[in-house]
């Protein structure tokens, strides 16, 4: 789950982390006071969307009176802002944040990650910030710095002093930083994040870090031990059919092709959109129905699949393992029912009672295409999505 | 012989009592697994499934001694029943629940390592050794004994290989899903090795996913240590980046990750590719 930046500022200033005086707004006429309220003549207006470079986008601006906030904010707010890191509809500006402008005198990098290959969160530094950090290891990878904390102890001092070394931290900023990273980790463990970066860290002119920007992901499998983080879960960020599926417990990812797939497993959920690929055709969405693929489910399925106005065929692909294919022969013919189905369908039945099953579905009265060989069923897919 | 489990092992169930732990230890021990008894806190004293419940693990390790244990408790108490068999000595630990929050995963990890001790999985379907055990909620009809090891990240791909490879009546010595998360007990590597060491297992074929670069070390690693024939097929090849594709695992992130890299970096140490899903059994025949 993502954060919006004002929510990871929020969690910033709660274990201590410097960070601007700052007001979110979601109604352009608040934006007067809460200039006012923040003080001082110059602001930095933001956009508040799950998607970065809004900067480039204008969806980011500096301002010296409160009308240009009120502006700004009624140019943006009900509208969609479009990044290179969104997709063509861009994602809806519900809030912004207004902030105390900062002085800038130099842009760090600061992250955390949990690092597969060190099995331990890892905090990633560099001293060229405010940029594209893939490009930096690129480049200059000379100019990072990953250190690995231990799970048990927690960040120390010394780590804290290695990076401010890559960092190019002077004394008092090394002094300033060493409780910062041990309170940044205290975050990532006590709120179960999955992501934390800081991008640009700043050194202000008076020659303190600040923290500029806050890009927060939570471990979804987490959510249940962070009630007020799911609070913060904001649904308008999503896109609505993968809202929908989350809602119903589906793990449903949209997709630009027009061949519906419904599978079982979500390794088995790619295996069949890479199939369709391989044969020719584009698959419109990843879906998995899980491993109990009941009517109810299969129905639900059917309905978010069904509500992309692209989708020409459905593919039905089940492995049967504990759960008999007869009763998902069964389950697909009463919910193509139930939800009134009118494009072609094709299924894919195998393992357990497959032969069961896939009687059942030729004695239906539905027009469906049932067929047991994977290869067969995906070129059908492809064929009837022609 | 066969790597991890065989009909020997006497196997402990941890969440015993709940509903799919029941469900698939009745087919379990229907297929002639050795299940000793389970566990499930606060029944004690009862019977399930013609077995002794314990309250603890300490007290199943002295009245029925369990070498090996099949978790299905729910995600939130994994840690402590993984920690708990890992602390009684127990040396093989398969933990079927998905949805295990990332950092239990790390101290988890960690302190299995320290002790020596094998964990598969979380977010897995556990392990089988066609003919004599199936410690997972895979269907036992499509395995056969036989000569082919099969390793995979995810569930029903792992049923897609091992159907495939019953069909050309080659069998499996066994299989192993590893699980989908982002950090798994056990690695491909870990795996690849035991099979390698197999005298049964004649080709090893590793079904691997979009997401991290175990897929990546692995290859490495086959090159270096491997002998037998390995093939490999690669889930995600369309996936989206940035997407996160089912299992928490499967997520392209920064452009690494991707099907093509992997399959780049397999075929460049040596590992035979399928190329498609359905091409997984025909490829086991063409290599051997």
């Amino acid at each position: 789950m993502n954060l919006h930046e004002y929510q990871g500022k929020a969690l910033f200033a709660e274990y201590g982390l410097p960070v601007s005086n700052s007001k979110v707004i979601y109604e352009a006429e608040d934006a007067h006071n809460a200039c006012r309220d923040i003080g001082g003549s110059k602001w930095v207006v933001k956009v508040q969307v799950h998607a970065g470079g809004r900067g480039k986008a204008g969806g980011v601006e500096l301002i010296d009176s409160p009308e240009d906030a009120v502006a700004f904010a009624r140019k943006w707010l009900g509208k969609r802002l479009i990044t290179y890191q969104t997709d063509a509809s861009g994602q809806l500006v519900n809030s912004i944040l207004i902030e105390e402008c900062t002085d800038i005198a130099e842009e760090l990098y600061l992250s955390a990650v949990i690092d597969r290959d060190t099995q331990r969160v890892v905090f990633i530094g560099s001293s060229e910030g405010g940029v594209n950090i893939e490009e930096v290891a690129k480049n200059t990878p000379e100019k990072i710095i990953y250190e690995a904390i231990d799970p048990l102890c927690g960040a120390q001092g010394f780590q804290a002093r290695k990076i401010a070394k890559v960092l190019k931290l002077n004394n008092e900023q090394t002094k300033q930083f060493t409780p910062m990273l041990k309170n940044l980790m205290k975050l990532f463990i006590e709120k179960d994040l999955s992501l934390l970066e800081i991008n640009p860290l700043v050194i202000t002119s008076g020659g303190l870090l600040h923290c500029l920007d806050a890009k927060i992901n939570i471990d979804s499998n987490a959510i249940y031990r962070q009630p007020e983080i799911a609070e913060m879960y904001d649904s308008s960020q999503e896109d609505p059919r993968e809202s929908e599926a989350a809602k119903n417990d589906l793990s449903y990812v949209s997709l630009d092709g027009n061949i519906g797939c419904m599978v079982n497993g979500a390794g088995l959920a790619m295996g069949t959109m890479d199939t369709i690929k391989y044969f020719g055709g584009n698959p419109a969405n990843f879906l998995d129905v899980g491993g109990t693929a009941t009517q109810d489910r299969v129905s639900r399925a059917f309905k978010i699949i069904l509500d992309d106005p692209e989708v020409k065929v459905v593919l039905v692909n089940i492995f049967g393992g504990i759960v008999r294919c007869d009763l998902i022969a069964e389950g697909v013919l009463a919910a193509i029912e139930e939800v009134g189905v009118k494009i072609p369908v094709v299924v894919r039945l195998e393992g357990n009672n497959a032969d069961l099953g896939s009687e059942i579905l030729s004695k239906a009265n539905i027009k469906i295409e049932s067929i047991n060989n994977l290869g067969d069923a995906a070129k059908k897919a492809v064929e009837l999505a022609q | 012989m066969s790597i991890l489990v065989n009909k020997d092992t006497r196997v402990i169930v941890q969440g015993f009592t709940g509903s799919q732990a029941t469900l698939h230890s009745e087919q379990s021990i229907e297929y002639g697994t050795n299940i000793v008894g389970g566990i499930t806190p606060g029944k004690g004293g009862q019977t399930h499934l013609n077995r002794p419940v314990f309250d603890t693990m300490a007290e199943a390790v002295s009245a029925v001694q369990p070498n090996a244990s099949l978790i299905f408790v729910p995600a939130p108490f994994c840690k402590d029943s993984i920690l708990e068999a890992a602390e009684s000595g127990i040396e093989l630990i398969v933990c079927i629940t998905e949805g295990v929050p990332t950092l239990d995963m790390l101290d988890v990890k960690k302190r299995v390592d320290e002790l020596g001790i094998r964990l598969i999985g979380p977010n897995c379907p556990g392990l089988i050794t066609p003919g004599e055990a199936k410690l997972g909620i895979m269907p036992a009809s499509i395995h056969m004994p036989g000569s082919i090891g099969i390793i995979s990240r995810s569930g029903t791909l792992t049923y897609e290989a091992v159907k495939q490879t019953t069909d050309l009546g080659l069998g499996q010595s066994s299989c192993v899903g590893i699980g989908g998360d982002p950090i798994p007990g056990s690695s491909f590597i870990d795996i690849l090795k035991l099979f390698e060491e197999d005298d049964q297992t004649e080709a090893i074929v590793m079904v691997g996913e979009i997401g991290g670069n175990a897929e990546e070390e692995a290859a490495e690693y086959i090159k270096n240590y491997v002998s037998k024939p390995v093939i490999s097929y690669i889930a995600g090849q369309t996936a989206p980046v940035g997407k996160r594709m089912g299992h928490a695992g499967a997520i392209i992130a920064g452009g690494k990750g991707t099907a093509a890299d992997k399959i780049a970096k397999l075929k460049e140490c040596g590992v035979h590719i399928a190329d498609n899903l359905v091409e997984i059994g025909t490829k086991v025949r063409e290599v051997l």
